[in-house]
């Protein structure tokens, strides 16, 4: 049921490159690592609107502010570390408070970084990015939500933080998807139990919810691509239906996408809820499947998280 | 703005501002006056003499812009936006009351004229750095004038901004360190040296010009200068006292972030006052 494999920031650059040409008032920004986050694409066709800032993150981030305060739409990239906590103040300050124009788009998000060890693996990102009033989250399931979302960020005006990571996933949605911010998409209906993810934890959702129908147990599968605003409809009528639910994020359980979805249960249906994710903890170098199996974060821990959340609800 | 106003005229209004600073601090009990007197001057001939605006039309494409790095001076921005017309004077009492638009820190659209949101210190010259750059972009020529207190100059980012805007060939912005030589700590050299200042700015690349931050003359020569700098950035180093104009404020970081008593307040205005014209 699955694709083939892509890597999302290869699709952004696809999307940065395609901008350069629909809308002259895209700039696009980078702090030494355009290579790698694919904004090079963009440099290669725009180079009189791409911004190379240096190893500066904080710099760029003012500077981005000041351009969306002169009508530039400003897309600023670099790995999800140093876009989200090298310059979170400058984020709050610049960006967030006067509701500017700038998208933060980030790449080398989650575990899954590998080998770069955990001073690269972002896994904080989400929820330092989601506590910042007017800021929209975006963790895109594969390569074409990551081209789409890229596509509606520039057509949003306002502030914004994308996440991706950095290898290769499978695609699990249409080429020529539709992308809107703020909601949610049911890919798999189901009434025993909910199980939302986000970013590539996605497509093993999937994988999950085709084992656990082998044993009789039809679960929903939600791809929440957007973490804030969450899309709470959608959520609340699947975990109505369902009774309880489990949540999956290449990120920790601390602030992210389990939270947020905790939150908006304890506001209307508190329904039993377990959350998959690094467990308060850092990551480390190894190969992305191994650490991936080492943190719990496969469909196999997903499935147990069903299993015990269906438990709980009995 | 006008071409035919004097160098008494704006020293007239500097002090006029800086007796607006005294009254909104008392009112409020609170904000910084010290650093907002020793600004006094270079405000008066930004709003009223150097910067092409139109307080009638905030947002006309081809201001000039200003960006206040020092945020917490914004008791001196809002007097001069004010009294330049953006909004009325009348308004300045309600410094940082609940409600109001004039906060304790300058917030982008919440006041005509104030173009970034600043306060947390070592950001605005990076955002200035942007505004210029999207004039190069755009083809403009309007200039962006960034102050940045001495102290925050203790802020990395200040020179990440200063590399950049050498790199990017922002001729088109100039920077101003108002050197009062105080912080909160005291003495800026006894915290963490700033100096030698001027050398610095220089092996990053800015033209600096030094200069007598409350002679006018000065002032606006340099500003000229600055305008007229075709190949790189500069930065204008004005020396200049902390609370001037009020004898009891000068040189002294006691009243960086604090405002008159009673007493204080009756002396700041009758000294103040004294001078107005």
């Amino acid at each position: 049921m699955t694709g083939e494999k892509l890597a999302q920031r290869n699709y952004y650059g696809k999307a940065l490159a395609e901008l350069a040409m629909e809308n002259p008032n895209v700039v696009v920004m980078d702090a030494d690592l355009a290579g790698s986050t694919k904004t090079s694409d963009f440099q290669k066709v725009c180079p009189e609107r791409f911004v190379e800032v240096g190893i500066a993150e904080s710099n760029m981030i003012g500077i981005a502010a000041g351009l969306a305060a002169s009508g530039k739409i400003v897309f600023a990239s670099t790995f999800g570390v140093f876009a989200t906590g090298r310059c979170w103040e400058q984020i709050r300050l610049g960006v967030a408070y006067p509701r500017l124009n700038v998208k933060i788009v980030a790449t080398h998000c989650g575990i899954s970084v590998g080998e770069d060890g955990a001073s690269h693996q972002a896994l904080e990102d989400i929820a330092i990015m989601r506590s910042l009033p007017n800021m929209v989250v975006i963790a895109p399931a594969d390569a074409y939500e990551a081209f789409a979302a890229t596509k509606a960020l520039a057509a949003y005006d306002g502030p914004a933080y994308m996440r991706m990571g950095r290898a290769d996933f499978p695609t699990i949605l249409e080429p020529d998807m539709e992308f809107e911010i703020g909601k949610a998409t049911v890919l798999r209906e189901g009434e025993d139990v909910t199980i939302v993810g986000c970013g590539q934890m996605v497509s093993s959702c999937l994988e999950a919810a085709d084992f656990l129908a082998i044993e009789g147990i039809n679960a929903e599968v939600i791809n929440m691509s957007t973490i804030k605003p969450l899309d709470t409809e959608t959520l609340i009528s699947s975990v109505t239906k369902t009774g309880c639910c489990v949540t999956a994020e290449e990120h920790s359980i601390i602030g992210g996408l389990g939270s947020a979805v905790a939150e908006a249960l304890c506001d209307s249906v508190a329904v039993p809820l377990e959350r998959i994710g690094t467990k308060d903890t850092f990551g480390e170098s190894g190969k992305p499947a191994d650490l991936m199996v080492k943190y719990g974060l496969t469909a196999s821990d997903i499935i147990a998280a069903a299993k015990k959340a269906i438990s709980r609800r009995m | 703005m006008d071409e035919e106003i004097t160098l008494s005229d704006l020293e007239n209004i500097a002090n006029r501002l800086r007796l607006h600073v005294i009254e909104m601090t008392y009112a409020a009990h609170s904000g910084h006056p010290g650093g907002s007197l020793s600004a006094a001057d270079m405000m008066a001939a930004l709003y009223f003499k150097f910067l092409r605006h139109d307080p009638s039309n905030p947002q006309w494409e081809d201001r000039d812009r200003f960006v206040l790095s020092k945020g917490h001076v914004a008791p001196i921005l809002y007097a001069a936006l004010a009294e330049a017309g953006y909004f009325p004077v009348e308004d300045l009492i309600t410094l940082r009351q609940m409600g109001s638009k004039l906060q304790g820190h300058p917030v982008r659209g919440k006041v005509p004229g104030v173009e970034m949101s600043t306060g947390s210190l070592g950001q605005g010259l990076s955002m200035a750095c942007g505004i210029a750059l999207a004039g190069k972009m755009d083809g403009k020529d309007y200039r962006t004038v960034c102050m940045l207190g001495d102290g925050e100059l203790q802020e990395g980012q200040n020179w990440e901004a200063a590399m950049f805007a050498r790199q990017a060939g922002l001729t088109n912005l100039i920077a101003i360190v108002d050197r009062n030589r105080l912080q909160i700590t005291g003495d800026t050299e006894g915290a963490v040296g700033l100096e030698p200042l001027p050398e610095k700015w220089k092996a990053f690349g800015w033209n600096v010009i030094i200069i007598d931050g409350h002679n006018m003359r000065q002032i606006l020569e340099a500003l000229d200068k600055a305008a007229a700098a075709k190949a790189r950035p500069t930065v204008i180093i004005m020396k200049t006292v902390k609370g001037k104009g009020v004898s009891f404020m000068e040189n002294n970081a006691g009243f960086h972030g604090k405002a008159c008593n009673d007493e204080e307040q009756a002396k700041a205005v009758e000294e103040l006052r004294a001078v107005i014209q």
